[in-house]
C-alpha cells in the first residue's frame, strides 16, 4: 500500500485534528481545558520511558506509558488540590511543568538512544510521515503515524459512540449521574485516559503543545456556533479536518512548519466565530444591540407623538424634533425612522408628519403599556413621580398576555394616570 | 572535577556572572510568583511567555537584532497583547478563562512555532540564538543580558518593596483596599506588569515552555513552611534562585541539557521535600498528627476502662492486666504496652507481683485517676447534651461521644456542664451513664427542664 506524499500528511493531520476535537470539545465544555493541556505535556517522560524500555518505537509500550502518566497527572492535580490546599491551577502547573522537565531532560541526556529532539517534542515532524513507514517482511504498509492516528481515531469514535449518554450527564449534570447510577468518577478518569493516548498519537506529528490547541480550539469554536451537543462535535471535527487541509498548504506558502501553520489556521477559524458567529458571535451581538435599540427609538418616537395629540390633535412634527424624542444617538433615530414610515406608522403631510390611524392605534397600545407599568408600580409602593423612569424601560416588554396579567393586578375599573 | 572546582570557587569571571544572573532570575521569579498564585494568577504567567514566542520571532524579523532588550520588547508587546485578548474573550463571548487561556498559549505558540520556522527555512544566517528562548540556554546569557537582567531584577525587587502593603492588601482583603482610598484595579494592573516583566527577565535563561514554574513551584513549596507573607515571600524566592543557580550549574555540566527543564525539577525538588516534611500540612507532620491523635485516644480509652472498674467495684483500685483486657476488648499485649506508656507519663504505676499477690496490678497515680476522670465525665456529658438535644436517642449516643471525648476541652465541658444544668437540671457532680437510666429517662427529663424554666 503506499500513498501519494502529500495525501499521507494530509490524513495524518486530518486524523489528528479531528481525533482531539472529538475529545476536546468534551474537556472544554466540562471546563477541564486546562488539565487537558497539563496531560499533553505530561505524557512526555511516559513516552520516552518506554522507549529507553523497549529501546524501540513499538506502539503499545509508548500507548501503556502515556495513559500511565496522563492518569499520573489527573491523580496528582487532584490530590494536590483536595488533600494539600494548593489551588487548582497551581497544582497544575506544578505538576505538568515537572513532568514535562523531566521528559526533555531524559531526551536530552538519553539523546543519542532516544529517536527524538526536544525541539521536535513541541511541534512534531509531520512533514516526515511519507518517510516513517511500517516495513513488515520488506512490503511497505504505509505510514505508520497514519496507522496510529487511525487506531486512535476509531477508538475514540467507539469510546463516545459507547458512553454518549454518560458522557453527557458526567459533562452536565454529575448530581444526575450519581442518582442514575453513572460512575461519573470513572467517567471522568476514561476520558483521561482517551485524551493521554490521542496525545501520543499526535505527538511525533503534531507536537506536545500544538496539540493543546487541536485539543481546545475546534471545540471552543464549534461552541460559539451551536447550542446542541451533535452539532457542536459535528462543528468541531469539521473545523479541525479543514484547518489540517489549509495549513498544510499554507506551510508550503510560507515556508514553515506545517502543525505551526495548522494552529494559526484554527486561530484564525477561532478569531472569525468569534466575530461572525451567528447569535453569539460580536457582530450579530452588536446587531441585536442596535436592533433593539432602533426599537425602542421607534416606541419613544410614537409615545411623544399620542401624547402631544391627546391634547393638540393637529399637531405636525419635523424629522428634527421626532429625533429629539428618541433619545438615542442620531443615526439609530434616523433608522428608526424610516422604519415607522415603512410600518405605514407615519405620513408625511404638507406641514409636517403626523401619525396615521395605525400609528395613533400603535401609539395608544405602547402608551396603555406604558401606564399600566406606572400604575403597577405605583401599586408595588414606588411613589407616584418616580414611577415614570422604570415604566419608560419596561413600556417595550409587553405583549397582550402581560397587558392582561398587569390589567388584574392593577384592579378592574381603575383610571390609568400617569404621562 | 576541575569544572566542579573552578566552578565553585567561583574563578571564572564568565561562570561567576551566569550563575549571578540565574539566581537573581530565580529569586525573583519566585518572589513575583508568591503574588501570582495567592491571587489565582498562577497559568496567567504560562500563558504570557507562550505568547511572548510570536514576539521574539517577529522582533528578530523586523529588526535583524537579536540583542536581548529588543527581543524583550517584542516578546512583552505580544506577551501582554494574549492576556488583554483573553480578558477580552472572557468578558464579549461564553467561552470560559480556562478555556480562553488554552486558547491563547496554543495559538500563539502555534504562530511563533510559524515564525521561528520559517526564520530558519529561510537561510538566514544568524537565528539559531532565537531556540534558545524555547527551553532557555543561561549559557548564553552575555555580559550585556545579564547586566540588563539584573538591573530589571533590582526594579522589579524595588517596586514590589514599595507597593508590599497594597499587594498584601490585594490578596487578602481587597474591600479593605478599596476603603482606603486605592483602586484594586491599578494596584492589580501594576502586579500584572511586574508579572510581567520577572516572566520577560527570565525568558532567555528558563525558556518560554516552562518558565511559568520558576512563578508557581517555589511560592508553593514556601507555602508548606509558613503562613505569614513577608517570610513566604523571602523563603520563596530563596528557593527560587537556589533553584535558578543549581539549575544553570547542573545543565552547565552537561551542555546538550537545556537550563529552563534543570531549574525546573531543581524546584520541583524543593517543592516535594516541602510537602513531605514542611510543618503546615506536610505529609510527615500529618502522620505525626495522627500518630498523635491515636495515642491520646488509645489512653483515653485506657484511663476510661480503669475509672469504669473502679466504679464497678469501689473498693478496688488495681487491676491485673487480663481484667483490664477483657473490660478493653485488647489483646493483654496491647493492654501491658499502654499501661507501661502511662507509667512513662506518671498516670500509672505498677504493683509488682509479690507474696500473696501473684500478678502485676495497675493502679492509677492522682494525675490518672483526674484525667480519667475527666474523660468519662466529658463521655458522658456529651451524651446527655445529644440526647437532651434529641439529636441521637440514647441507645445511639456511645459511638459519637467516643469519637468527640477525646476533642473536648475544660472549657467546652464546662459549658456543656453549665447548658445541661440550667435547662435540664443535670447535677454536675454526679454525671450518670445515660445507658443505665432506662427508657423513661427523656420524657422525665423534659417535665423537669420545663419545672425549672418556668
Amino acid at each position: 500500500m503506499t500513498l501519494p506524499q502529500e495525501w499521507s500528511i494530509l490524513l495524518t493531520g486530518v486524523l489528528a485534528a479531528t481525533s482531539c476535537a472529538l475529545l476536546g470539545t468534551f474537556l472544554v465544555l466540562r471546563g477541564m481545558s486546562l488539565l487537558g493541556d497539563a496531560i499533553s505535556h505530561a505524557v512526555l517522560p511516559g513516552i520516552v520511558i518506554a522507549f529507553l524500555l523497549t529501546e524501540s518505537r513499538a506502539i503499545l509500550p509508548m500507548f501503556l506509558g502515556a495513559a500511565a502518566f496522563g492518569l499520573l497527572t489527573t491523580v496528582l492535580v487532584g490530590n494536590l488540590h483536595r488533600r494539600w490546599h494548593v489551588p487548582e491551577d497551581a497544582s497544575i502547573g506544578i505538576v505538568f511543568t515537572a513532568l514535562f522537565a523531566l521528559g526533555v531532560v531524559l531526551i536530552s541526556a538519553y539523546a543519542g538512544q532516544v529517536d527524538l529532539d526536544a525541539e521536535c517534542v513541541l511541534y512534531g515532524e509531520i512533514a516526515y510521515t511519507p518517510w516513517d513507514l511500517i516495513i513488515w517482511n520488506d512490503v511497505s504498509y504505509g505510514p505508520r503515524p497514519v496507522w496510529i492516528l487511525g487506531m486512535a481515531f476509531l477508538l475514540n469514535v467507539v469510546f463516545v459512540g459507547l458512553f454518549y449518554k454518560e458522557l453527557v450527564i458526567a459533562s452536565f449534570d454529575p448530581a444526575m449521574a450519581v442518582s442514575v447510577g453513572i460512575n461519573a468518577t470513572l467517567i471522568h478518569y476514561l476520558l483521561m485516559g482517551a485524551v493521554s493516548v490521542t496525545t501520543v498519537a499526535s505527538f511525533e506529528s503534531i507536537g506536545a503543545i500544538l496539540v493543546v490547541a487541536l485539543l481546545i480550539v475546534p471545540g471552543a469554536t464549534a461552541y460559539l456556533w451551536s447550542d446542541r451537543l451533535p452539532r457542536i462535535l459535528a462543528l468541531a471535527m469539521i473545523f479541525g479536518a479543514v484547518a489540517a487541509v489549509a495549513g498544510y498548504y499554507l506551510a508550503g506558502v510560507w515556508n514553515s512548519s506545517i502543525s505551526g501553520a495548522i494552529v494559526v489556521v484554527l486561530g484564525g477559524i477561532f478569531l472569525l466565530s468569534v466575530l461572525l458567529a451567528p447569535r453569539q458571535g460580536l457582530l450579530a451581538k452588536l446587531y441585536m444591540q442596535a436592533a433593539l435599540s432602533v426599537k425602542v427609538a421607534q416606541d419613544h418616537m410614537l409615545l411623544s407623538m399620542v401624547r402631544v395629540a391627546e391634547v393638540d390633535e393637529e399637531r405636525r412634527w419635523l424629522g428634527g424634533a421626532l429625533i429629539q424624542e428618541a433619545s438615542v444617538s442620531a443615526l439609530l433615530a434616523k433608522l428608526a425612522l424610516r422604519r415607522l414610515r415603512q410600518r405605514v406608522l407615519l405620513q408625511e403631510t404638507a406641514t409636517g408628519m403626523r401619525l396615521t390611524e395605525q400609528g395613533r392605534r400603535e401609539g395608544r397600545r405602547l402608551l396603555r403599556g406604558h401606564r399600566l407599568w406606572e400604575t403597577y408600580l405605583n401599586e408595588l409602593g414606588v411613589r407616584a413621580d418616580h414611577v415614570h423612569e422604570p415604566a419608560n424601560a419596561l413600556e417595550h416588554y409587553i405583549d397582550d398576555q402581560l397587558d392582561r396579567e398587569l390589567d388584574g393586578e392593577v384592579g378592574d375599573g381603575t383610571v390609568l394616570r400617569g404621562r | 572535577m576541575a569544572d566542579f572546582i573552578s566552578f565553585f570557587t567561583l574563578a571564572d569571571a564568565n561562570v561567576r556572572f551566569v550563575l549571578f544572573g540565574s539566581l537573581l532570575i530565580g529569586a525573583t521569579g519566585g518572589m513575583l510568583g508568591t503574588f501570582a498564585v495567592l491571587r489565582r494568577r498562577s497559568l496567567m504567567g504560562d500563558a504570557l511567555a507562550h505568547a511572548a514566542l510570536p514576539g521574539v520571532a517577529l522582533a528578530f524579523m523586523l529588526t535583524g537584532s537579536k540583542s536581548l532588550p529588543v527581543l524583550i520588547t517584542g516578546a512583552t508587546v505580544t506577551g501582554v497583547l494574549g492576556v488583554l485578548i483573553i480578558q477580552f474573550i472572557v468578558n464579549n463571548t461564553r467561552i470560559k478563562a480556562d478555556a480562553a487561556l488554552g486558547i491563547v498559549l496554543s495559538v500563539f505558540f502555534g504562530v511563533g512555532i510559524v515564525l521561528l520556522t520559517h526564520i530558519q527555512g529561510s537561510g538566514v544566517g544568524n537565528q539559531s540564538g532565537l531556540d534558545k528562548f524555547l527551553f532557555g540556554q543561561a549559557a548564553a546569557m552575555v555580559h550585556d543580558d545579564i547586566i540588563v537582567m539584573a538591573v530589571l531584577s533590582v526594579a522589579i525587587i524595588v517596586v514590589v518593596l514599595l507597593f508590599y502593603k497594597e499587594f498584601k492588601a490585594l490578596i487578602f482583603d481587597p474591600k479593605f483596599l478599596q476603603s482606603l482610598g486605592i483602586s484594586v484595579r491599578v494596584t492589580d494592573l501594576i502586579l500584572m506588569g511586574l508579572i510581567v516583566l520577572t516572566v520577560m527577565v527570565g525568558l532567555q535563561a528558563v525558556g518560554v515552555v516552562l518558565i511559568a514554574a520558576m512563578l508557581i513551584t517555589p511560592a508553593v513549596a514556601a507555602r508548606f513552611w509558613t503562613q505569614r507573607l513577608h517570610v513566604l515571600v523571602i523563603l520563596s524566592a530563596l528557593i527560587g534562585g537556589l533553584s535558578g543557580a543549581a539549575g544553570t550549574f547542573l545543565s552547565s555540566q552537561a551542555p546538550r541539557v537545556p537550563t529552563g527543564p534543570v531549574m525546573v525539577l531543581v524546584a520541583t525538588g524543593f517543592f516535594v521535600f516541602s510537602a513531605l516534611f514542611g510543618p503546615r500540612r506536610g505529609l510527615v507532620s500529618r502522620l505525626r498528627r495522627l500518630r498523635h491523635n491515636e495515642l491520646r485516644e488509645r489512653r483515653h480509652h485506657f484511663l476510661r476502662a480503669v475509672i469504669k472498674l473502679r466504679e464497678a467495684d469501689p473498693d478496688t483500685h488495681a487491676f491485673t492486666h487480663e481484667e483490664l483486657a477483657a473490660e478493653l476488648e485488647w489483646d493483654p499485649a496491647r493492654v501491658r504496652r499502654e499501661a507501661r506508656r502511662l507509667v512513662r507519663a506518671g498516670a500509672a504505676v505498677i504493683d509488682k507481683a509479690s507474696g500473696e499477690v501473684r500478678v502485676d496490678h495497675v493502679r492509677l497515680t492522682q494525675r490518672g485517676t483526674a484525667e480519667g476522670t475527666f474523660i468519662v465525665k466529658s463521655h458522658r456529658l456529651w451524651e446527655h447534651y445529644l440526647v437532651y438535644r434529641d439529636i441521637l436517642s440514647a441507645d445511639h449516643v456511645d459511638r459519637p461521644a467516643d469519637e468527640v471525648e477525646h476533642l473536648l476541652t475544660p472549657e467546652l465541658i464546662g459549658r456543656l456542664e453549665d447548658i445541661l444544668q440550667r435547662e435540664h437540671g443535670l447535677d454536675p457532680k454526679s454525671v450518670v451513664n445515660i445507658h443505665e437510666t432506662g427508657s423513661g429517662y427523656r420524657p422525665h427529663g423534659r417535665e423537669e427542664a420545663e419545672k425549672v424554666a418556668s
